[in-house]
């Protein structure tokens, strides 16, 4: 990919509103590649730059699935298949009691696919990433509210784009570089 | 309050069709009872028990939400403390289930105890004046602490006044202990105690969950219908829906874990005294009723509630809990039914027109106190905290 030296224009702002009414604002004026960040959960602020839909229900439900018959199959395989035992005279395929192991395998794939499938979506671990670049990003874990517009979004403009995020009350806009 | 003044009215006009429907149907099975009172009381003990199990269940909730807290609550918790104020009306409709007693229960007929030794042996807990005791001390618990739980919440609206929900937090911890030991032996008195022989220490906690099951469905879709009042209104969103959805998601797993762990031991041990519950069940066309209710009260309900947009769309949400709410009957009719019919499936239309009659009136009453108070606790602390937050 080819690099510029600019990451991105950071707009800084003091309250989650101010925030949440400036990304509203840039996600209405075109932008798409942005991401923000808060020191805490903001309601509505994922909506608000157009991030919708996740891939996580799809991947537990995945996981969920192949636990569910993996489980029973496993089972299956040991008591009908490998190595059938009469116990009590009961069928070898006692699917009610295959039952309970079935449920935990299937809690615990899809707990791990949420899991890995979440860290996997947000490239984690990630060792490097240039918004730690800028000095006052660590405010962004006290009480700070930052919103970052990428260099890679097609409407993105040096001059433009400063000026339309200084417009939107931020408290300052920080070039983020690479 | 200020209601608007059409709302109101419908709401009056819908307590009198429904008053009216009920008072026909019982009519109707009054004049049933003059033929075949066996057949009335076995309908009836279904339709009371489908019915008490929902003021049972508005009973749990609010214990349980004035415990936790959660801004779902709120929105329906006039509805629960209106449901428990139906009560006293549960009182009176539980008298035809005493003068049914020597037709319902084995224990009751004297001439049974004296040949069967297991009932002798039986007898010190399984007799008439202790069955009616007990019956009476359930509901003496249950008036007087849902009193109590109506009386200071209709106080803190008048008066905001952090002590009130100090107080209403202590009582809801034992009040949800009591709540879990009366349903436990009332289920045993009522529903077990048909099949004297057989028992499941499981039993109780079925009912439980299946009570708050059916009253979170209950709520539900009449929170939906009553969403477009005034101030109720102002506390619904999909969010809230989608709060109560996923209690609804929950239970509904509860009741088939519940279900199917009373299923799964009984299986596997496989005992003369217990498994005939179970064959007696799934044999002689009843399979199809199990397999309806692994169907429609646990798999499609279960699979339908996991979607994020059926729980945010209230029309849709209260569909499902409407059916569920249906499946319920199934289930109590499924587990009281074949205690009279062991060996072939057994439909009277008594079995339809007791839980309207019961129902018609029960809904008359529950309507006559919805009305009477605002449909919104006003002043809770913690409720105008979640309207702030939107959490």
């Amino acid at each position: 990919m080819n690099r510029t030296p600019v990451y991105g224009l950071m707009a800084e702002f003091t309250n989650p509103e101010a925030l949440l009414a400036g990304a509203r604002r840039a996600y209405a004026e075109g932008f798409r590649r942005m991401d923000a960040f808060t020191p805490f959960p903001v309601e509505g602020l994922a909506e608000a730059i157009g991030f919708h839909k996740t891939g996580i229900p799809l991947i537990v439900l995945i996981g969920g699935i192949i636990g569910c018959v993996g489980g029973f199959y496993l089972q299956y395989w040991i008591s009908v298949i490998d190595y059938p035992i009469n116990v009590g005279g009961r069928p070898l395929n006692s699917w009610p009691s295959f039952i309970p192991v079935t449920f935990e395998l299937t809690v615990l794939i899809a707990a791990l696919f949420a899991l890995f499938g979440l860290l996997a979506l947000n490239r984690l671990p990630m060792p490097y990433h240039p918004v730690f670049n800028l000095e006052r990003f660590e405010l962004a874990s006290r009480n700070r509210f930052f919103l970052c517009i990428e260099a890679t979004d097609p409407k993105f403009d040096d001059e433009a784009t400063r000026r339309f995020l200084e417009s939107v009350k931020s408290q300052g806009v920080y070039q983020v570089e690479h | 309050m200020s209601p608007s003044e059409p709302p109101r009215l419908r709401m009056d006009e819908l307590q009198q069709r429904s008053l009216l429907i009920g008072g026909l149907a019982l009519a109707v099975c009054a004049a049933g009872w003059f033929f075949s009172p066996q057949q009335f009381f076995r309908s009836y003990l279904v339709a009371y028990l489908f019915w008490i199990g929902i003021p049972l269940g508005c009973f749990a909730i609010v214990m349980l939400h004035h415990l936790v807290g959660g801004g779902w609550g709120f929105v329906i918790q006039r509805l629960l403390e209106a449901g428990i104020r139906t009560f006293p009306l549960m009182v009176l409709l539980f008298i035809p289930v005493l003068f049914g007693v020597r037709d319902l229960y084995v224990w009751a007929r004297p001439d049974e105890v004296t040949t069967e030794a297991f009932l002798r042996q039986k007898d010190l807990y399984l007799n008439v004046p202790f069955f009616v005791t007990r019956t009476i001390i359930y509901f003496a618990v249950w008036i007087s602490v849902g009193y109590f739980l109506n009386r200071w919440s209709l106080e803190q609206d008048r008066i905001a006044e952090g002590g009130l929900t100090q107080r209403l937090q202590s009582l809801s911890g034992p009040g949800l202990v009591l709540y879990g030991l009366t349903v436990t032996f009332a289920s045993i008195d009522w529903i077990m105690s048909l099949e004297p022989r057989w028992y499941s220490t499981i039993y109780g906690m079925i009912f439980m969950v299946s009570f708050v099951l059916a009253a979170f469905a209950f709520v539900i879709a009449v929170a939906f219908f009553l969403s477009g009042l005034e101030p109720l209104s102002n506390a619904v969103s999909p969010d809230r829906f989608q709060d109560l959805g996923n209690l609804l998601l929950a239970f509904v797993m509860f009741w088939a874990y519940m279900a199917f762990s009373q299923f799964l031991l009984v299986w596997v041990e496989n005992l003369a005294q217990e498994i005939p519950w179970y064959l007696h069940r799934t044999t002689g066309s009843w399979e199809w009723v199990a397999l309806s209710l692994i169907l429609f009260q646990f798999s499609l309900p279960f699979v339908l509630l996991l979607s994020r947009a059926t729980k945010r769309r209230a029309g849709i949400l209260s569909i499902v809990a409407i059916g569920i709410l249906f499946m319920h009957w199934v289930d109590l009719f499924w587990m009281v039914t074949p205690a009279f019919y062991p060996s072939r499936f057994h439909f009277h239309w008594m079995d339809i027109i007791a839980p309207i009659g019961v129902g018609g009136i029960w809904i008359g009453v529950f309507l006559g106190q919805l009305k009477e108070r605002s449909l919104l606790p006003l002043h809770d602390p913690r409720f105008s905290q979640t309207q702030e937050q939107g959490a």
